[in-house]
């Protein structure tokens, strides 16, 4: 009888299986006692990163406050696949309005639980990045500057993705959407706007901003239940790739996602009252191009015509995040790029 | 408490009567001293507990108060004219989500031109977002009608839009008998939630819903907003029997009992025309005036019969349909089908043009005579259109229009002006 060796690390990352960890060290979803805040049955894509996101943070926060949550859900993909009707797949008590305005509702849900005495009852609001970043910027505004009560959790998947794949104000330069076609000298999104929300944020100087990604879950959930151990308004951007709008095989998710880290194009980081507080180190670096060429929107940088000009000037935010951020120990910087 | 009181300060204090719980407030005029007010009340302790809230938008009012009520809270905010239009989404989706919200809506014109004067366009902006609607006539029933509202909606899960004319009653200071709080607690139980956030029954609000079931969704808020049909009558009663005060109810007459003319009306104006009413009558015209109270729901059959008595019906409305004319006109002319009525429609008042009661009473006196035409702009300064219509057809770059008439009119620029050739 041959033995099964045991792989003590994942194929191509540092994350450690559960199985090799104490109790109290596992994620909330090891556990059979979780809260399954977003239950089975819902009508995601293979592969979605938002709704792997959106059930590592409900349950974390479920875990964090005894269960005594209500979360607020913008329009958007999220809500769509959760909530066809007759069904839902919320075992939470949970409010969907408009695309627009979820952090107002749930600023709205927070101040009915104070003026009942109820503030036991923790409020989260939701949102892809079309319902933070562009529709839902102006009540999200709102509602950190006033510093009211809320975590609010954006799952950027950088578009519209439920819609057909449009471009958002986090769709990064050079991919390819249906309102930004590869077409043209300029083919893709173009270079110089876009919003960094977590930074708007930090500029709103509230108690906690965090970004998280769903190829680290036990960050994820580590974040969700720092932001819940501190009241008012507290923000958590989660990357979660789209396969159907990245062009990415639905297996390619989590990789993805850590490619992202890894390259310095999403920084992972965290932020109290307008400071940072810790980044998150890259702890293998890759060149952009390793991340960029698994996905079909950016499949007009390379083949016939490839276009490494337009690749430089995505390392070259890469390479602003990493020093922005402090992302990599000087003992790394040898590794080729 | 008889006061001699601002029209908003009344709201303001009727409304703190009724235990607000969350308050959202984003100023606007004509609507802003009330919020001032509750403000001022949450912020020096005398309206408790309360949460006010100073948002960023009226988007943002509405979509407060929809989260609010969704978790239990008696929720109220107040806004007017673009303020309306720019929470309309929030409008729309409180009544689809049944939270009984109430909303003070200080009648204002929307622009552009901009024009922050009273008329009821805004009110009919959003006719059809699932909202009753009531209009006061006066200080005093809008006061009253917010107490009622509040029953109303919580009765029946929907949210009340409680209209009151832009400065004329909001900046009015005049005689309202302000309730007490063993009154208005009487007529205001506790609110009870049909459905809410709560994390020991957890429910899905909000979910989307298809072809399979939008439909009778969508009717089932038609039947209850037929069901306050019915309520509107029992709440007012109510409410007369307890402070002893006649206010609300779905419509109101004067006068029209031998009436061969009856002009229909919403607001404030109902007071110009029954004052034009009486004068007409000491002429020997046998004119009356019904008021509708409950725009929406629309009390049809309340309306038909009200109107039983007269040959010709002329609605005067501060509001109408560009490209066609009159709403509420539309809405009685529905309700007398199978009626030999005669019906005429005036248009008045808009952007705040002063409805005078010398001009009610040669509309009256032309309707009498049968010489009124099926629409009818009150006051308009035809020849002032003329002349623009002439510079438009005359020249192409012709100018912004509102422009034009403001120096047509002699109020800016005349020294200046285009050549008129």
């Amino acid at each position: 009888m041959t033995n099964q060796p045991v792989h003590f690390y994942q194929v191509g990352s540092f994350a450690v299986g559960n199985r090799l960890l104490r109790d109290d060290q596992r994620t909330v979803q090891s556990n059979t006692d979780r809260a399954n805040s977003i239950d089975s049955g819902h009508r995601a894509c293979q592969g979605c990163g938002e709704a792997l996101g959106a059930r590592y943070a409900l349950d974390a926060a479920m875990r964090s406050c005894d269960g005594q949550i209500v979360a607020v859900n913008a329009t958007g993909c999220l809500e769509v696949f959760s909530t066809p009707y007759p069904e839902t797949s919320w075992r939470i008590p949970w409010l969907h309005s408009l695309f627009g305005n979820a952090p107002a509702v749930a600023t709205g849900v927070a101040a009915a639980m104070r003026v009942k005495g109820r503030e036991d009852v923790r409020v989260v609001a939701q949102a892809g990045d079309g319902g933070t970043v562009d529709i839902g910027f102006g009540c999200l505004s709102g509602m950190f500057e006033r510093n009211d009560d809320v975590l609010f959790i954006c799952y950027d998947n950088e578009g519209y993705m439920n819609t057909g794949v449009q471009r958002s104000a986090a769709t990064p330069p050079a991919a390819r959407t249906a309102t930004t076609d590869v077409v043209g000298p300029e083919p893709g999104n173009v270079f110089g706007q876009g919003k960094d929300l977590p930074r708007l944020a930090m500029a709103h100087d509230i108690p906690y901003v965090a970004t998280a990604t769903v190829a680290d879950l036990h960050d994820l959930e580590h974040k969700v239940e720092r932001a819940m151990e501190l009241r008012g308004a507290r923000y958590l951007h989660v990357l979660v790739p789209c396969p159907l709008g990245w062009g990415s095989a639905s297996n390619e998710t989590i990789h993805l996602a850590r490619l992202a880290k890894e390259t310095g194009l999403f920084p992972v980081f965290e932020a109290e009252h307008g400071v940072v507080t810790n980044a998150t180190q890259i702890r293998r670096r890759v060149p952009v191009q390793d991340y960029l060429s698994l996905q079909r929107r950016y499949a007009h940088l390379f083949g016939a015509h490839p276009r490494p000009d337009v690749v430089a000037r995505i390392q070259s935010i890469a390479d602003a995040n990493i020093a922005r951020y402090g992302l990599l120990d000087d003992s790394d910087q040898e590794v080729s790029v | 408490m008889l006061r001699q009181i601002e029209g908003s300060r009344a709201i303001a204090e009727t409304v703190a009567l009724c235990r607000p719980e969350v308050v959202c407030a984003y100023p606007i005029s004509p609507q802003t001293h009330i919020i001032e007010a509750i403000g001022a009340m949450v912020k020096a302790g005398t309206l408790a507990p309360c949460e006010f809230i100073n948002v960023e938008s009226e988007f943002a009012a509405m979509s407060v108060a929809i989260g609010a009520s969704a978790a239990g809270a008696r929720a109220y905010t107040a806004t007017a004219s673009q303020g309306l239009l720019y929470m309309i989404e929030a409008v729309y989706n409180a009544a689809g989500l049944g939270l009984p919200i109430v909303m003070t809506l200080a009648n204002r014109a929307i622009g552009a031109p901009i024009n922050i004067w009273n008329d009821h366009s805004d009110a009919m902006a959003v006719r059809d977002a699932g909202w009753i609607q009531l209009f006061a006539e006066t200080n005093q029933e809008a006061a009253d009608l917010h107490v009622q509202a509040f029953r109303l909606a919580e009765e029946l899960s929907v949210p009340v839009m409680v209209c009151m004319d832009g400065f004329i009653l909001t900046h009015a200071v005049e005689r309202v008998d302000i309730l007490d709080q063993a009154t208005v607690d009487l007529l205001l139980p506790p609110y009870e939630p049909r459905q809410v956030l709560d994390p020991a029954d957890p429910v899905s609000i909000g979910a989307m819903v298809g072809p399979e079931a939008f439909e009778e969704v969508r009717y089932l808020a038609h039947l209850r907003q037929l069901d306050a049909l019915e309520r509107i009558p029992v709440i007012a009663k109510q409410f007369a029997e307890v402070t002893g005060r006649a206010s609300g109810g779905l419509v109101s007459s004067y006068r029209t009992e031998d009436a061969q003319t009856i002009i229909v009306a919403l607001g404030s104006v109902l007071g110009t025309i029954k004052d034009a009413v009486d004068m007409r009558r000491d002429l020997g015209e046998r004119v009356g005036v019904v008021g509708i109270t409950s725009f929406r729901p629309f009390p049809g059959d309340a309306v038909r019969e009200a109107l039983r008595p007269a040959t010709q019906i002329v609605v005067l409305e501060k509001a109408f349909s560009v490209g066609f004319g009159g709403v509420l006109s539309t809405d009685v002319a529905m309700s007398l089908q199978g009626e030999q009525h005669v019906l005429r429609n005036v248009v008045a008042g808009l952007g705040g043009r002063a409805i005078t009661r010398r001009s009610l009473e040669e509309l009256i006196a032309t309707a009498v005579r049968g010489e009124l035409p099926v629409l009818t702009f009150l006051d308009l300064d035809h020849e002032a259109v003329d002349r623009e219509r002439t510079r438009m057809a005359g020249t192409r770059r012709s100018g912004p229009s509102a422009e034009n008439l403001l120096r047509d009119r002699g109020t800016v620029g005349v020294s200046t002006s285009r050549s008129d050739s």
